[in-house]
């Protein structure tokens, strides 16, 4: 005897999760709305919803104005090659621990765990001073690198648990078969790997996309990806709410976009893969 | 059947992570602790010199702290609370049979993925301006007082922000938790007669006791030092109502340059977070070995 599946529960539970669906992405469709309003109309009281004079002029005048090309261009190189870098690095890691675990393998995990646990700001301030002294404040490649760091255990952890997903007899089988290492890690492990990879990079380029402690304490101007130059309209004298939500919309689109992809990667790279 | 040599290969590749994230860990940590001896002001140059533990104290005792400890307490514990109340109810209703779940699927997970300068200046804007923000507008709808939410409850302002962001992690890992739990279990105790409220007392919620614990203490990690939100809404005040712990020592170190009380707060803040890693740690280390 299945479940009771009437009609009427299913038509509360769509009307409610709808609802409520509805209310928790209004905020986001809501700035969508006014970035195609005219500043007036973004402002007004009572607001309108959709019956009000449509306008991409904003898009226009952000750019304009403020170079925002330039501070996407910033957003793509940090989060892009904080992202290749933290892969270079954690691919050769995360195989040798799957594929060779020793005694000391879980410890070393759970220690590359905990330093993604320090909180930023207990670092900040001899951060902050060794970037000073070397040139590295409001540069790309400062941010590159911090924001790598940052996020290696994340990525070590996730590949990790999909390449301890390989089955080992395929491994085996290929050793037997006389396959180098590389070979093997070319044409047995790579294939396999594909699937795991992509999910750890579109993970990682979201958290780099959005990380707001580095890029706003570390740059200003210059280096400033689109969180700090999002940040800068917090000053009152800057506020027009329609060309804010302007580059709010085109900062969020991409990685909206990307991070409906993911969301399933994403409980499990989150939770180190306490939850699957 | 691992040969040496694929032992010593094994040990080559793992050397450059775990040496970065060594490197990066103990130097600036070996720094702030030593910096928290020193006074050392940026805006006096040359005047460093050993105080032993006088930013500790200076720090521990200094009003701010106790506030800004309030603060991180209050944020955390609220945005935890919300996040979970909310989220639980909110997870097992998309684990009905819904029409279109995948669509509301995309539309509950979508705060997350809204950096955090975005949710806090279109939060404080578009939706919280007493005037002609849309909260305002509805409160004059149903005859109510708009509230002036930054200058009349601007914790509550910070900590309904933070939670918008954070329910979608919390529901999403609760409904993925959901998704595994095993139906004939429910039907077994539906064929004897549990009421639904008994079935979800007795089968889904201890179910959900692992889950729910990892939410709360991955959401802690993040929350303790919540910093944009801040930073571009109310900049820690009206006076020291919406500083936390990362706030103030950001301010310190950034806006006061104050070196050696700053990095005395950041080990504070290291401490603290320590204390939630343990249990993280753990529950994850379990995890491991199954």
């Amino acid at each position: 005897m299945a479940r009771k599946e009437t009609t009427q529960r299913v038509v509360i539970s769509t009307i409610g999760a709808w609802f409520f669906g509805f209310l928790i992405f209004f905020p986001i469709l809501w700035m969508v709305l006014a970035s195609f309003k005219t500043e007036l109309e973004a402002f007004a009281i009572p607001p309108s919803f959709l019956f009000f004079h449509w306008t991409t002029e904003n898009y226009v005048t952000v750019q304009e104005r403020s170079d925002y090309l330039h501070h996407a261009m910033n957003s793509i190189i940090i989060a892009g090659g904080s992202t290749l870098i933290a892969l270079l690095i954690a691919i050769p890691a995360a195989w040798s621990m799957a594929f060779s675990p020793t005694k000391r393998t879980k410890d070393i995990l759970l220690w590359m765990l905990s330093t993604k646990m320090m909180p930023p700001v207990g670092v900040l301030v001899p951060i902050y001073l060794i970037y000073k002294s070397f040139g590295l404040l409001d540069s790309r490649i400062g941010l590159v690198f911090i924001l790598c760091l940052g996020n290696l255990p994340i990525v070590i952890w996730m590949l990790f648990t999909y390449f301890k997903e390989i089955p080992r007899d395929i491994l085996e089988a290929a050793r037997m078969d006389g396959a180098t290492i590389g070979r093997e890690l070319v044409y047995v492990l790579t294939p396999m790997a594909i699937p795991g990879l992509a999910s750890t990079m579109l993970l990682n380029l979201i958290l780099a996309w959005n990380e707001a402690f580095w890029t706003l304490n570390l740059a200003t101007s210059d280096a400033a990806p689109l969180t700090t130059f999002i940040a800068s309209y917090s000053s009152p004298e800057g506020l027009f709410w329609a060309k804010l939500s302007a580059a709010s919309t085109l900062a969020i689109a991409p990685i909206l976009v990307l991070g409906w992809f993911s969301q399933k990667q994403l409980v499990r790279g989150l939770t180190f893969g306490a939850v699957k | 059947m691992a040969t040496r040599q694929t032992q010593f290969l094994a040990r080559a590749l793992l050397t450059p992570a775990v040496g970065l994230l060594f490197i990066w860990m103990i130097v600036p940590l070996a720094l702030t602790l030593y910096f928290s001896t020193l006074h050392y002001s940026l805006l006096d140059p040359g005047s460093e010199a050993f105080v032993g533990l006088e930013n500790f104290r200076y720090f521990l005792t200094d009003p701010a702290f106790l506030a800004s400890l309030q603060n991180t307490l209050v944020l955390v514990g609220s945005v935890l609370a919300l996040t979970i109340l909310l989220g639980i109810p909110l997870a097992l209703l998309m684990d009905q049979p819904v029409i279109g779940r995948n669509i509301v699927r995309l539309m509950v997970i979508a705060p997350f993925f809204v950096m955090p300068t975005v949710s806090a200046l279109v939060w404080k804007n578009l939706l919280m301006h007493p005037v002609s923000g849309l909260f305002a507008w509805l409160a004059k709808l149903v005859g109510l007082t708009p509230i002036d939410w930054f200058t009349d409850a601007p914790l509550l302002a910070v900590i309904l922000i933070v939670a918008w962001q954070w329910l979608p992690f919390a529901t999403l890992i609760l409904l993925t938790a959901l998704q595994s739990l095993d139906e004939e279990q429910k039907e077994a105790a539906e064929m004897d007669g549990a009421s639904a409220l008994s079935s979800f007392i007795y089968i889904t919620l201890p179910h959900m006791a692992r889950p729910i614990t990892v939410v709360i203490l991955i959401e802690t990690i993040f929350l303790l030092t919540v910093f944009a939100e801040i930073f571009v809404t109310t900049g820690g005040g009206p006076g020291l109502q919406t500083t936390n712990i990362a706030f103030l020592i950001y301010s310190q170190a950034l806006i006061q340059f104050d070196v050696g009380s700053a990095s005395a707060g950041g080990l504070v803040a290291v401490v603290i977070a320590n204390i939630v890693a343990f249990f993280l740690v753990r529950i994850v280390g379990r995890n491991l070995e199954a």
